[in-house]
């Protein structure tokens, strides 16, 4: 393997790391404030739908943004509505959220395009198009240094920018401001909270809230960013893989960010290379496939370093009377 | 403290929960430009209007019983089995091994020993995450959504690389010998000439309805079932009444993997005759709806595998009738899970609420 193809490798696992990585940190900031979210994958595809339909009606990917984030709202007030006022199960209203997604999403398609459950092909500017950072046509040719930076970090949407920005600036709010303090606060000992005088449940809106604007970017990103439109269950898994790779990260911004360009990368290598002969044993594809779910399961079983959840996580907030 | 009358509980409630969900589902019609009540109509014409959709729809009530039940057994010792999926997939590969290991001389005999096989295979997917659940607390709910995805992967490799016959293209076993198909509605005495050869409803309906009784027996019959219920509904006083945590966590999954396993009888045997990809077909996540809607009792579970199997068939229809597409359906049953599951509390507090008061009135007069 040569340097080009790892770059290649590395551009790609960059690219199909980047809605993990909007999903994992959506499903931080919800989970960190004691609200399980298994529901990743539904706002995202919702997201993906009403961005991609909203950019091929008025041509502009923009637009697109702004209503994917409004889709992927809507799903969350519906969870937010189940787990925080209803007092609900939060894992139930998950699965709720995604079967809402997966057969809502192909209804509108249907009743709007008429073409299979699936958008009009999108393209100039409905779609984000890829930037070229300043220099990177002048260094292309430098060996090494010029191919990274004309390859690897250069040439992608503005949403795989934005989405690196987060990891940053997650990381700053969750342990550098005061409401940062208070939704962590709200997630392990919701009590303790409510005693200092804040309100558990705006809280936990405000995260869920944060929750829906990131996974919106995350949908959006692969309905006009990745992909050229919406098809039916386009997000494949990814809003599972996204929480597996939160669970791996176990709910910190910074090892998110290395989980789900991990992820990325596995998948970038089995879209590149169907089997992998190791001389000993041949990987199948299939394998490579259940790599990030494996993973998860053998961090969860604690063999390597334990995964602790949230500690109010999944429970309803009661206030005493 | 006073409680609600149980009429209310187990049918007012959840009554009521069910027809907003329909409501809402006329609703999203009545958006996407077409006529809710022409809808219902097309969906019970081609549901229970004729032996053929009554052959469908029981077919598909008993792919949603065996996985209903399997997440209500579980849901007793308050585990959240979501992987009902995977587990009936393996249960698929199970009973795909079965059929195909031997030559059966008879049905009866190669259904005995598939219904074996489904549900050791179905069990033992359910294993892992429960031992992980049980001895290292990793949450169930995610490791069971995790093998779900292993569970594909595992059989589209088996079914590519394994299982496949020599020089076929398509992702499938071979087919099963013919002495192992299940007789049909249409082979059995009595009923038989009401309905025709096509009907997939097969004798795996009956069997789906015996494990009702057995479910029931041993939930609220058994040792085991007393365990299980006092389990779920408070893990420190099973724990201080000596009841083992690990045992019954495992116990409780291993019954409901099996019974998810078992499903392949019916959708494997009965009527593919052979395994192949993606022959579960969400009837795994069915039973999360179709629990929640029978409140985890067998009976409720039962008739809630009969709704959904009406719906499926009927969605079915009104795709081929109408412009509507099948995923009417998906929606139906995410507003069920939502309304009778998520947002239970929406009615369930000012319903009951409403009768405490009334009572207390009753009380001091």
């Amino acid at each position: 393997m040569d340097f080009a193809t790892i770059i290649e490798l590395l551009d790609s696992a960059v690219r199909l790391g980047t809605p993990l990585l909007l999903a994992c940190l959506a499903g931080l900031f919800s989970e960190r404030a004691g609200i399980f979210d298994i529901g990743l994958e539904g706002k995202m595809l919702m997201a993906a739908f009403f961005s991609a339909a909203v950019a091929a009606v008025t041509g502009s990917a923009w637009l697109g943004l702004l209503a994917g984030i409004g889709g992927a709202m809507s799903l969350t007030l519906v969870h937010g509505l189940a787990s925080i006022t209803f007092r609900g199960n939060q894992l139930i209203s998950g699965v709720a959220v995604n079967f809402l997604a997966s057969g809502f999403t192909v209804l509108i398609a249907q009743s709007w395009f008429q073409q299979g459950g699936r958008t009009p092909q999108l393209s100039g500017n409905a779609r984000f198009e890829p930037i070229t950072l300043p220099g990177a046509d002048a260094v292309k040719d430098v060996p090494v240094i010029g191919q990274i930076y004309d390859n690897l970090l250069s040439g992608h949407t503005i949403l795989v920018y934005v989405a690196f920005a987060m990891v940053p600036l997650t990381w700053w709010v969750l342990f550098r401001t005061r409401f940062g303090l208070r939704l962590r606060a709200v997630g392990e000992n919701p009590e303790s909270v409510d005693t200092a005088g804040v309100s558990v449940i705006r809280l936990r809106y405000t995260a869920v809230a944060i929750t829906g604007v990131l996974s919106g970017l995350a949908g959006t990103y692969l309905a006009t960013g990745l992909a050229a439109g919406f098809v039916k269950e386009m997000t494949a898994g990814r809003g599972y893989i996204a929480l597996a790779a939160l669970i791996f990260a176990k709910w910190r911004p910074v090892p998110a960010l290395g989980a789900t360009m991990l992820f990325g990368l596995l998948e970038a290598i089995s879209n590149r290379y169907p089997n992998i002969d190791l001389g000993v044993v041949n990987l199948p594809i299939q394998f490579m496939q259940a790599v990030p779910y494996i993973l998860t399961v053998v961090i969860l079983a604690g063999f390597i370093g334990k995964a602790i959840p949230p500690r109010a996580g999944g429970q309803p907030y009661v206030k005493e009377r | 403290m006073e409680k609600t009358p149980k009429w209310i509980d187990v049918g007012l409630i959840p009554l009521l929960n069910l027809l907003i969900a329909f409501v809402i589902s006329g609703i999203v019609v009545l958006l996407i430009g077409e006529n809710p009540v022409q809808a219902i109509k097309v969906m019970i014409d081609g549901a229970l209007g004729s032996p053929y959709g009554w052959g469908y729809t029981l077919f598909y009530a008993t792919n949603f019983i065996f996985t209903g039940l399997a997440v209500a057994v579980a849901y007793h010792a308050s585990q959240f089995n979501i992987g009902g999926e995977g587990q009936a997939t393996l249960g698929g590969l199970g009973v795909a091994l079965v059929c195909l290991a031997f030559p059966w001389p008879h049905w009866s005999i190669a259904l005995l020993a598939a219904m074996i096989g489904g549900a050791l295979f179905g069990a033992a997917w359910a294993a892992i995450p429960a031992y992980l659940q049980a001895k290292r607390g990793s949450h169930i709910v995610i490791t069971t959504i995790m093998f779900n995805f292993i569970g594909a992967s595992l059989l589209n490799y088996m079914l590519v690389n394994v299982l496949r016959p020599r020089g076929s293209m398509d992702p499938a076993t071979a087919r099963f010998p013919k002495s192992t198909y299940l007789p049909t509605f249409h082979d059995m005495p009595l009923i038989g000439q009401f309905f025709g050869k096509s009907v997939p409803a097969n004798i795996s309906f009956f069997i789906a309805v015996l494990a009702c009784f057995l479910v029931w027996g041993l939930i609220w019959r058994t040792r085991l079932g007393y365990a299980i219920r006092a389990f779920g509904r408070s893990e420190s006083a099973a724990r201080y009444a000596g009841i083992s945590p690990v045992k019954i966590v495992m116990a409780a999954m291993l019954i409901s993997g099996a019974l998810a396993g078992l499903m392949a009888i019916n959708n494997v045997m009965g009527t593919g005759h052979r395994l192949v990809l993606n022959s579960v077909e969400g009837a795994g996540f069915i039973g999360i709806a179709v629990a929640l809607m029978g409140r985890n009792h067998p009976f409720g579970v039962f008739l809630a595998a009969l709704l959904f199997g009406f719906l499926y068939q009927g969605g079915g229809e009104l795709a081929l009738e109408t412009t509507i597409p099948r995923e009417l359906i998906t929606v139906i049953q995410a507003l069920v899970i939502l309304f009778t599951g998520a947002f239970d509390n929406m009615l369930r507090a000012p319903i009951e609420s409403f009768f405490v008061a009334r009572a207390n009135a009753k009380k001091e007069a």
